[in-house]
């Protein structure tokens, strides 16, 4: 028999790799509390919460996470009823043509972000639309099709079949079938889904860069501090926020689909 | 008696796959009818079509004197027990019965008081805020029982319903199932592949093989007087004596069938060299080779044992050597 | 019992009508569900990336700096060029080298936690891998930004561990040093090979799963030392895992421009070009035909990947 213990290298080697994961993002925490505001000195030669409430002040901010927060839900709200719609189809039947449809809802996910980017541009600027808010939606809504397919088809797959069957045999049409067991049980999935199309559209900066015109998110203006830093605590408070934001909704379609299967998370 | 079922030269082709293939059936109300056959036989196929799962791509359906086809399953009124249940996982036991009823716009109070009572039938009654996971195999298929029943269908169908449970389980939900029938009197129809299961609770068996019925009779037909080698065979294991063979000790051209428990050893009656010998418990099952052809003889307790490789003589009534009519 | 007709005809209305018809033709119920979403992404999507296939085509006059919409191979020969043809070729070897870097670490802790993970440790590797992998990918970048600043952790961690004089040696080599780690190659390296870690983990362990405990027993009884066993029958298993992680990481790197941007020596990458070209440089064209690089090199890499079926482990 084998021992069921790791060997130690092993474990050794794991535990690194989880660290090498996560420890990054724990160091944004400590500088959030810095008094340092000129370069990113390490050790932090002093703690304080002073900007946390200079970062409170800023219109800016506050303006970018607005339109960040109805870019994502709006967004949401399409990518789940496209996703959903899109699941329903390729998992209810084998028809001609499902794994291209497949392929077309991951391909802008799969592909590199820029390529999504600029093809949007390009395609807005032949046809003459001016970049607003929708045209990031547009985008948006775009790639996150397919979290929410990716989490509703493995659902769909477990309900098809015998479960519409026996509601059928029951007595119970198509859209009472839809209202009964369809729906409460890819319920979850679709919430797990729908929160992870926040999650991705909320974090979002590449394809962002190339369909939004003066309109700036909470990512946009990060990388505007990236790349021309201007109070950088203010940067670093808002870093910390938009992690602890975004795991939210990450622990929610865990939890959502814990037992069940996996969060589909390989196609961000 | 009227027909409950009636299938008229039907039908389901897959492409070139002949899923079932002009079946002709009669199922007569208040009738426990059984389809037996392997996997693939069709039978299962068949039950599909009569609850609406499936249309036929030739023949006709009559349920209970209507045309069934185009009808989709939620306007037949009969109702299935599935094989692997299929009871709502987001459920309780309760609802999950009352679902008929509820999809027909009943009132709740009038549901539920139904739902207790069909939960009471199947002795599942206090159980109906349960979810399904947190029953048994035997429990869950009490309540797909309950599910279908409480709907009072004209017919109900069993696809392999027994297939899922231990032995022990599995006899005592014949007996229930037996007299559940007789008691409310409605057409049950039973798809299964245990030829024991079929003989031991159905009035009338239809054997399927290929997608075609070889043969459709009373569990004594069957098992007695099978028309086909096929049926010989899948329901009784007998042995099967081709033609060649009748000729010579019966003087007829046909397929004959002898039961293994019709064999006997004797001083003076055909040579058989034996092959093997197993342990049965009740019996000794004895391999053989008899004019050639495989054949098995079935021992009582206390008899005598042959040893392997020796040859032995053996002898039947012959009243007991049935011959086959195809 | 009550009589009740063999055929219930209770659902009148138009729901039912509709219910009925929808039942009679499948065919039109999942006509009528993929129509929005193939709408939308054929329309969309597929038709930006059809306009931006055809502005490659397009050019850009020398003089005027306007694009002219006619169809040249031009600014395809112009993407040949050394300098751009070297930017290709960075970008190449810096995502293949993101994704052996990504194998190597990501093995361990998809192997761990498929094969020794139980209960409570097992959510805690799922999570582990789970949450990086979605949490802000700016704020990843720009945690490394400050990891690997001149006054930063790491510095002063050499410093105090006496080993300045380890980074100076290796920060002075070229191509892959230069002044600081945060104007270096090797600080883009290491911040796409953190961001793109998580994609590389999922689908090994994904793999791993799959193989069931038995098989590796069997190997066992058949005589294989564990290290035998796993150069034998889990590598060869988990390969299509590694391939399938290997697609995102090697896909990812190819387009990205901020990572390079913020992190990194002044030698640009694909994404990077694509950006400053469409964008200050307003040569279109050329961006387009940029873009087209990634595209092709996935094709190529999907279909290798599509032979060895990895696709099994998506």
């Amino acid at each position: 028999m084998r021992s069921d213990r790791a060997p130690l290298g092993l474990k050794v080697a794991a535990t690194c790799g989880l660290a090498f994961m996560h420890l990054p993002i724990l160091l944004i925490f400590v500088y959030a509390f810095t008094t340092e505001d000129k370069s990113y000195q390490w050790p932090p030669p002093g703690v304080t919460l002073k900007w946390f409430a200079v970062t409170w002040g800023r219109t800016d901010v506050w303006e970018a996470l607005g339109l960040s927060l109805q870019v994502a839900s709006i967004s949401t709200v399409i990518a789940l009823v496209l996703g959903t719609l899109c699941a329903a189809a390729v998992s209810r039947t084998r028809f001609f043509g499902r794994e291209t449809i497949s392929l077309l809802v991951i391909l802008p996910i799969a592909l590199p972000g820029i390529i999504t980017g600029i093809s949007l541009r390009s395609a807005f600027n032949l046809a003459d639309i001016p970049f607003s808010f929708w045209t990031i939606v547009l985008g948006h809504a775009t790639f996150c099709v397919v979290v929410v397919y990716n989490n509703a088809v493995a659902r769909f797959r477990r309900v098809s079949g015998n479960l519409i069957e026996a509601s059928m045999d029951l007595g119970a049409n198509s859209f009472q079938t839809f209202r009964y067991v369809i729906l409460p049980n890819i319920a979850t999935a679709l919430l797990a889904g729908g929160m992870l199309a926040f999650a991705l559209s909320f974090d979002e900066v590449i394809v962002t860069t190339f369909t939004a015109g003066q309109q700036q998110t909470l990512p946009i203006w990060m990388l505007e501090e990236l790349v021309r830093p201007r109070e950088r605590p203010v940067t670093n408070v808002v870093a910390m926020v938009v992690v602890l934001v975004t795991f939210l909704p990450i622990l929610g379609a865990y939890y959502l689909t814990r037992g069940t299967e996996t969060v589909a998370g390989q196609g961000k | 008696m009227p027909s409950a079922i009636r299938f008229s030269g039907v039908s389901r082709h897959y492409g070139n796959v002949k899923a079932v293939d002009g079946v002709d059936m009669d199922i007569a109300e208040g009738e426990f009818f059984a389809m037996l056959g392997p996997s693939g036989s069709g039978k299962t196929t068949s039950l599909r079509l009569i609850a609406g799962f499936e249309q036929p791509t030739a023949g006709d359906i009559h349920i209970f004197g209507h045309v069934a086809q185009g009808l989709p399953p939620y306007k037949r009124n009969v109702n299935t027990v599935f094989q692997d249940y299929a009871l709502f996982p987001h459920l309780n036991v309760r609802d999950n019965v009352a679902y008929g009823l509820m999809v027909a716009g009943q009132a709740k109070a009038e549901r539920y008081r139904s739902a207790e009572r069909a939960l009471d039938m199947v002795a599942l009654g206090g159980y109906g805020d349960r979810k399904p996971s947190a029953l048994s195999g035997g429990q869950r298929q009490r309540v797909a029982l309950a599910r279908a029943l409480v709907n009072e269908p004209k017919a109900l169908l069993l696809d392999e319903p027994l297939g899922a449970l231990d032995l022990k389980l599995r006899e005592q939900m014949q007996e229930e199932l037996k007299s559940l029938q007789r008691s409310l009197g409605i057409t049950f129809i039973f798809v299964t592949h245990d030829q024991g299961e079929a003989l031991s609770m159905a009035d009338r068996v239809a054997v399927f093989n290929e997608g075609r019925i070889v043969q459709t009779g009373t569990p004594e037909d069957i098992y007695y007087r099978p028309e086909v080698p096929f049926v010989a065979d899948f329901v009784g294991s007998s042995n099967v004596l081709p033609p060649e063979i009748m000729r010579d000790i019966r003087g007829v051209d046909a397929y004959g069938a002898l039961r293994p428990e019709a064999v006997r050893r004797c001083d003076a009656g055909h040579d058989a060299w034996v092959r093997n010998v197993s342990f049965l418990g009740a019996s000794t099952r004895v391999s053989m080779q008899v004019h050639g052809v495989a054949m098995t003889m079935l021992l009582p307790r206390g008899a005598e044992i042959p040893a392997v490789g020796s040859t032995i003589q053996v002898c039947w009534q012959q009243d007991d050597l049935h011959v086959m009519s195809r | 019992m009550t009589e009740q007709s063999a055929i219930m005809d209770r659902q009148g209305g138009l729901m039912g009508r509709l219910s009925d018809a929808l039942w009679r033709k499948p065919g039109l119920l999942i006509f009528l569900l993929i129509l929005p979403p193939a709408l939308w992404l054929g329309i969309i999507y597929l038709g930006s990336l059809f306009a931006l296939l055809a502005q490659s085509f397009f050019s850009v006059d020398e003089f005027s700096g306007l694009i002219q919409y006619e169809f040249t191979l031009k600014t395809y020969r112009e993407l040949l060029r050394p300098s751009n043809f070297d930017i290709i070729i960075r970008t190449v070897v810096m995502a293949a080298a993101v994704t052996l870097g990504a194998a190597i670490i990501g093995f361990p802790v998809a192997y761990y936690a498929a094969r020794y993970a139980r209960g409570k440790w097992r959510a805690i590797f799922y999570l582990g891998v789970m949450l990086p992998l979605w949490s802000s990918y700016l704020v990843k970048v720009y945690s490394w930004k400050l990891i690997l600043a001149k006054e930063g952790i790491l510095n002063w961690l050499f410093e105090t561990l006496r080993l300045g004089w380890l980074l100076n040696a290796y920060l002075a080599i070229p191509v892959i040093g230069g002044n600081s780690l945060s104007v270096s190659t090797t600080g883009t390296f290491l911040v796409f090979l953190y961001v793109w870690l998580p994609f590389m983990i999922l689908p090994i362990q994904a793999s791993l799963e799959r193989v069931p405990l038995s098989m590796l027993e069997a190997s066992g009884d058949l005589g294989a030392r564990p290290a035998q066993t796993f150069r034998h029958v889990l590598l060869p298993l988990a390969l299509p895992g590694v391939i399938a992680g290997s697609i995102f990481t090697f896909s990812l790197t190819l387009g990205d421009y901020i990572v390079p941007q913020i992190i990194g020596s002044s030698r640009r990458f694909i994404g990077q070009a694509v950006y400053a070209y469409q964008g200050t440089a307003g040569n279109i064209p050329l961006a387009a035909a940029f873009a087209v690089v990634p595209i092709l090199l996935m094709a190529v890499y999907l279909w290798i990947a599509k032979r060895q079926g990895a696709f099994d482990a998506l």
